[in-house]
């Protein structure tokens, strides 16, 4: 489903070139539960953001599902990231001012979904998390791990075929994180593509597949 | 609207933006403020300066429509004083005569002599303008009689020992009393009350109520004139006035063998009058225009620190599926929304103040005009579509990797 071949980040930092990833090869299939574990610094995030569409390898390929799209246009990605991409973030990046439903509405809004159906999917993606009873509630009213189901719902109201998940329990205590990783395993036994970023070792288990990474480079794979 | 937000509903857009404004509550009411003000200056003042116009054209119109004044002697446009002036004849009561009884487009005329004269009755005595005229005055200016009759059309040169008094003269020199029948003195001539004018107040710095009308022979006789004041024509339609202007001026050059009378239009007073009040207005509209821009640039500011403020939402929102050109329809919005609310609270403002000011001078007819109302409206919400265009599209140009985190 995704190929990564050579692929290069690279920043500049004054006159010195950093190297985010250094020719990193991935692939993925589809229903693949990933965990991306490593030090802080060492590329995960980049490479999630690559992975997400968010930003362009300075080199190399990414084919996702037979289509090469480093080289697509922003129009094109912003596509992707619609439909077939959801985002979990370590801080939630829930909208404060919005309830949980308008939340999870939010990627229904961009993709032009209507009103009354954008309402209905909301409404089930909340339940199937567990949160059906919290729709009408403002994030500063839930707990980090209530927030955590908020944004999982938001990830895959879409139905995404690929959810990115960057350190999703890192904020969380050890039953909000447990709730939250039951969650994510779930969407992978119905079939969504799942990657983890993750420094929890513990967490990193319950993926079927682990790479390390180190110095932007994958330095173990499991 | 469609397509700014690049596929997403005009009615989303607003939602979002609403949303996010309440999310701030008083930046949004100080740059909502700073366009109410700016719209409530551009209708308080238009409405005033539509008001003053409208004053001065209904004054002019109060003393009937239609109108052409003839007077004595020739206006010099050169500039050049003629060295052997022409002799300059009379205007008579037979000019009079011929031009209200032999021009087809004159439908009504009256002659005016003036002078002052002490008015007098039982020991009370008045210095007051004294208008000698016709029974076509009344007609010609609108004059309206409170009790009695207005002076009688009969022999022209023969005069008579009637008198029509103005309100506050009667006032004056009768008290409460009706003056009708009575027998006041002015100068060393005794005349007859017939009628007193309905008030009607002062009208382009002419008091219509400190004045006495009497037939216009005895006027000349009393004040010993051979010339005619004016001569107050009125033609059928406004089409007729300048045409109407010319007979009158072919007619009296024959009679007089020369050129030396002077006929103006009310309508060119009035659309002079008129002229200067657009340009005043204007003018206000212009000062106002300064606190729109001053508005605006307001709201761009509000934005920009929005868009500082916001770069994790923005961040997110892209992630999450937003295209550059919804990010930029978002923000635009937001910026259209906060102005479009200004001009609706600064249109009720201005709406307000003019009604206070109507309410405090009652003969000020002040009110915004229709184009001022629509114009401020567009006017503020492109306000903020112009100004809200920059904070956008730096905020759809945001790199999401590095907004998300908040850099």
């Amino acid at each position: 489903m995704i190929e990564l071949r050579n692929i290069w980040r690279t920043y500049q930092v004054g006159d010195s070139e950093v190297h985010a990833l250094r020719d990193v090869d991935l692939g993925l299939d589809e229903g693949d539960y990933m965990a991306v574990v490593g030090p802080s610094g060492s590329g995960k995030s980049t490479l999630l953001n690559i992975l997400g569409c968010l930003d362009r390898p300075t080199g190399g390929e990414y084919v996702f599902r037979g289509r090469e799209v480093n080289g697509l246009p922003d129009a094109d990605r912003t596509r992707m990231r619609q439909h077939e991409i959801g985002f979990v973030f370590q801080f939630f990046h829930l909208l404060s001012r919005l309830t949980a439903q308008v939340n999870v509405e939010l990627p229904m809004l961009f993709a032009g979904v209507a009103r009354a159906e954008r309402r209905d999917r909301a409404a089930r993606a909340l339940e199937a998390v567990g949160l059906a009873d919290r729709a009408h509630h403002r994030p500063d009213q839930l707990s980090g791990g209530q927030r955590q189901r908020v944004a999982i719902a938001r990830a895959v109201v879409m139905r995404p075929a690929l959810v990115l998940a960057d350190e999703p329990t890192g904020n969380l205590d050890k039953s909000a994180a447990l709730e939250v990783m039951d969650l994510l395993d779930e969407m992978n036994g119905q079939g969504q593509t799942v990657v983890l970023v993750t420094h929890d070792l513990e967490i990193a288990a319950r993926a079927n597949r682990r790479v390390r990474m180190d110095d932007g480079a994958i330095v173990e794979r499991r | 609207m469609r397509g700014l937000g690049g596929g997403l509903g005009f009615g989303d857009l607003v939602a979002f933006a609403v949303g996010a404004l309440r999310g701030h509550r008083l930046r949004t009411l100080l740059s909502v403020a700073g366009v109410a003000v700016g719209i409530a200056a551009v209708v308080a003042l238009t409405a005033l300066g539509e008001g003053a116009r409208q004053y001065v054209v209904q004054e002019f119109m109060s003393l009937g429509t239609n109108l052409l004044i003839v007077l004595p002697g020739k206006v010099e446009t050169s500039g050049m004083v003629p060295f052997v002036g022409g002799t300059t004849h009379d205007l008579t009561i037979e000019d009079y005569r011929a031009i209200a009884t032999r021009l087809p487009l004159v439908s009504d005329a009256a002659p005016l002599a003036m002078g002052t004269e002490s008015v007098s009755h039982d020991g009370r005595s008045r210095s007051v303008a004294i208008i000698g005229t016709t029974a076509e005055l009344q007609r010609v200016r609108r004059l309206r009689l409170g009790s009695g009759r207005f002076l009688r059309s009969g022999d022209l040169e023969q005069g008579g020992a009637e008198v029509v008094l103005g309100v506050k003269v009667a006032g004056e020199l009768f008290g409460n009393a009706n003056p009708l029948g009575k027998v006041v003195r002015i100068g060393q001539w005794r005349f007859r009350v017939v009628g007193v004018i309905e008030p009607r107040g002062r009208s382009l710095g002419f008091d219509f109520d400190d004045v006495v009308f009497v037939p216009v022979a005895t006027a000349m006789r009393m004040f010993n004139r051979s010339s005619l004041f004016r001569i107050i024509v009125e033609v059928h339609t406004a089409d007729d006035l300048e045409s109407g202007k010319q007979e009158v001026l072919d007619l009296l050059s024959k009679r007089h063998r020369a050129e030396d009378v002077t006929v103006i239009t009310q309508d060119a007073v009035v659309s002079t009058f008129a002229q200067i009040m657009d340009v005043l207005t204007l003018a206000l509209v212009a000062i106002a225009s300064v606190s729109l821009s001053v508005a605006g640039i307001g709201i761009m500011n509000v934005m920009l620190v929005a868009v500082a403020e916001r770069r994790r939402e923005i961040g997110l929102l892209k992630a999450l599926g937003a295209g550059t050109g919804q990010v930029l329809g978002v923000f635009i919005t937001e910026a259209a929304v906060l102005s479009t609310i200004g001009g609706v609270v600064g249109l009720v403002a201005g709406w307000a103040a003019v009604r206070v000011f109507v309410r405090i001078y009652p003969a000020f007819p002040a009110s915004p005009p229709p184009w001022a109302i629509a114009a401020s409206l567009a006017v503020a919400t492109v306000v903020g579509l112009v100004f809200g265009v920059l904070p956008a599209r730096r905020a759809a140009k945001l790199d999401p990797v590095l907004a998300l985190v908040g850099r």
